[in-house]
């Protein structure tokens, strides 16, 4: 009953889609599709779930999801400071910041970056994940060793755009540059970072999510009794899968915002860009 | 301008990448060393004091660089632990690196195979539906943003208790996290004939599938290889973490997370290295079969 409820719900959205789909493109009416997607997944996961007797050890309903995350704020709220904010963050700052400067450094002297950037595209496509173990080892449980691998595994992806971004600006532009008397400093700020911006912005969308991985399985290698990645790996063994998707809930969500955030503030800097001008 | 010996050897700075390549990865080494002495003197001094003899530079330098199980390993130390594991230990040995290796890499490639499947078509359905694009395409951004490798634990568990167990539940992982870049690579790829060629069929009515077949597809194949270079390395990425929580089914990741239990640094690291060996082995075989595959068609870029 409820699975024919749902599937017919389903096909009621779908066909909604269809229509908006054929409409004038607005801003509005494209929100409702991934929406309408969202909210039809849902119910055919929890009338599966019903129908089916599915045990709660394989997975829960979204209902009961929604009950453990409402009734366990306190817990995700803490997970989330420790994971989020000490480890992912403050990693993601120290990662970013050392890898700029790096490719500031490289992009002056031509040898390190011919010989930097190969070396960067390799180990970024490497599961440098794998180091997790080593540095937990090395800086303890607490959140330092997870920013510490967030540190790391953004640092290449960055290095890389970043120093190709650099190199973006044309040479007509930067003979005018120089026709204007400019210094190294304002060449930087008013013409080559500026063309390097999108490259920069690129780098730092990737690693939003890597930042979080990193953090949530460096907390598999040993962590405080606090952290996303210690929850899930404490609760999963015990079969409290409504607390695991609560805390996925918050990962989720976590990681959204977290994209999004660096996705506006791409917005705010790089306006002029062709691939954010035409869409206000 | 002719290439003299003179300024042949100045063309080799100047231009080039195997000089400064090389000498950024000694660079790396010796820094390696050095720090290698740095971490592991004081468990040497601890130990020097407990016995109480006095340690010259030398015995100290040389005895950091030769523990059991040092909190760095050397370059030489973890060179030797691989070779030990891969060459002088039988394949079927727990203790062998190519029996781990040789299950991380078909969980890898079970994954990339299912998850280059799954993104090719979700590929097409998005180009060819619009309903398809708007519904599906925010979901496919959203999933990645989401650190799905925090939910391995759980699929490896579950999947476990519905009884699937083994090879399947880590690919599954590995599959999720690869098709995301062959899915954005492939929409680009597919999209990638300006309206005049797909006009251009049309004037030859040529129905959808022909479209798809002799003209999107041949043309989206330079964007096929690089998604499939990205996939790959994602693919094995999912699979060394989805080992992690399965406790006892061996992998490299496996191998890893028990010499972090054990404190033996050495596995640790020679898993590191394996790993990334693998990786490079994997992406260098789909960058030739790349060249080979666009050379034929002619794409060469």
């Amino acid at each position: 009953m409820y699975f024919w409820a749902a599937i017919i719900f389903w096909i009621l959205a779908w066909l909604v889609n269809i229509w908006i789909s054929h409409q004038k493109e607005s801003r509005l009416l494209s929100l409702f599709p991934p929406v309408l997607f969202g909210v039809s997944i849902i119910f055919i996961w929890e009338s599966c779930v019903v129908t089916f007797n599915v045990s709660p050890v394989i997975l829960p309903p979204p209902s009961a999801i929604y009950v453990k995350f409402m009734s366990s704020i306190p817990i995700l709220w803490e997970d989330f400071v420790q994971t989020a904010i000490k480890g992912a963050l403050s990693g993601y700052l120290i990662g970013c910041v050392a890898a700029f400067i790096v490719s500031l450094i490289a992009d002056k002297f031509n040898f390190l970056e011919r010989g930097l950037l190969p070396i960067g595209n390799f180990l970024a496509a490497m599961p440098i994940i794998g180091i997790a173990p080593i540095l937990v080892m090395w800086y303890g449980y607490g959140w330092q060793s997870k920013a510490a691998v967030v540190a790391v595994m953004v640092f290449f992806p960055i290095l890389v755009n970043t120093v190709q971004g650099l190199k973006m600006s044309d040479q007509i532009h930067r003979d005018l540059m120089q026709t204007y008397n400019a210094s190294y400093l304002q060449t930087m700020m008013k013409l080559r970072l500026s063309t390097a911006m999108p490259f920069i912005f690129n780098g730092l969308k990737i690693c939003t999510t890597l930042a979080l991985i990193g953090a949530i399985v460096a907390e598999f290698f040993g962590s405080p009794i606090r952290g996303m990645g210690f929850r899930i790996s404490t609760e999963a063994p015990r079969f409290a899968l409504d607390m695991v998707w609560a805390e996925i809930t918050v990962a989720a969500m976590a990681g959204s915002l977290f994209y999004g955030g660096v996705v506006l503030l791409e917005k705010w800097i790089t306006f002029w860009h062709p691939s954010q001008r035409g869409k206000t | 301008m002719p290439v003299t010996p003179m300024n042949n050897r100045k063309l080799i700075w100047s231009e080039g990448k195997v000089v400064p390549v090389v000498s950024i990865i000694l660079f790396i080494v010796i820094i390696w060393y050095g720090f290698s002495v740095v971490l592991n003197a004081p468990w040497e001094y601890d130990k020097a004091k407990r016995s109480s003899i006095t340690l010259s530079k030398v015995e100290l330098i040389s005895n950091t660089w030769s523990q059991k199980r040092p909190k760095l390993p050397t370059p030489h130390q973890v060179t030797k632990e691989i070779w030990d594991t891969t060459v002088n230990k039988k394949v079927t040995s727990k203790r062998s690196l190519v029996y781990h290796g040789l299950i991380t890499f078909y969980e890898t490639i079970y994954g990339f195979v299912f998850g280059t499947c799954l993104g090719i078509l979700l590929a097409i359905g998005i180009v060819y539906n619009r309903a398809t694009a708007m519904s599906v395409m925010p979901w496919i951004i959203t999933s990645q943003t989401i650190p799905i490798l925090a939910i391995a634990p759980m699929i490896v568990v579950a999947l476990g208790s519905a009884g699937f167990s083994g090879l399947m539940p880590i690919a599954i992982i590995s599959m999720y996290l690869s098709f995301f870049p062959v899915v954005v690579g492939m929409v680009k790829g597919l999209k990638s004939p300006d309206q005049l060629e797909i006009d251009q069929m049309k004037t030859w009515s040529a129905s959808k599938f022909q479209v798809l077949h002799k003209l999107r597809a041949p043309r989206s194949m330079p964007y096929f290889f690089t998604s499939l270079k990205l996939g790959m390395a994602a693919s094995l990425v999912g699979a060394i973490v989805g080992e992690l929580p399965s406790g006892g089914g061996g992998g490299l990741g496996f191998r890893m997370l028990s010499g972090s239990t054990f404190g033996n640094t050495l596995h640790i690291w020679s898993g590191l290295f394996s790993a990334a060996i693998l990786a490079g082995t994997l992406i260098a075989i789909i960058g030739v079969i790349q060249k080979i595959v666009l050379k034929r068609m002619s794409l060469e870029m």
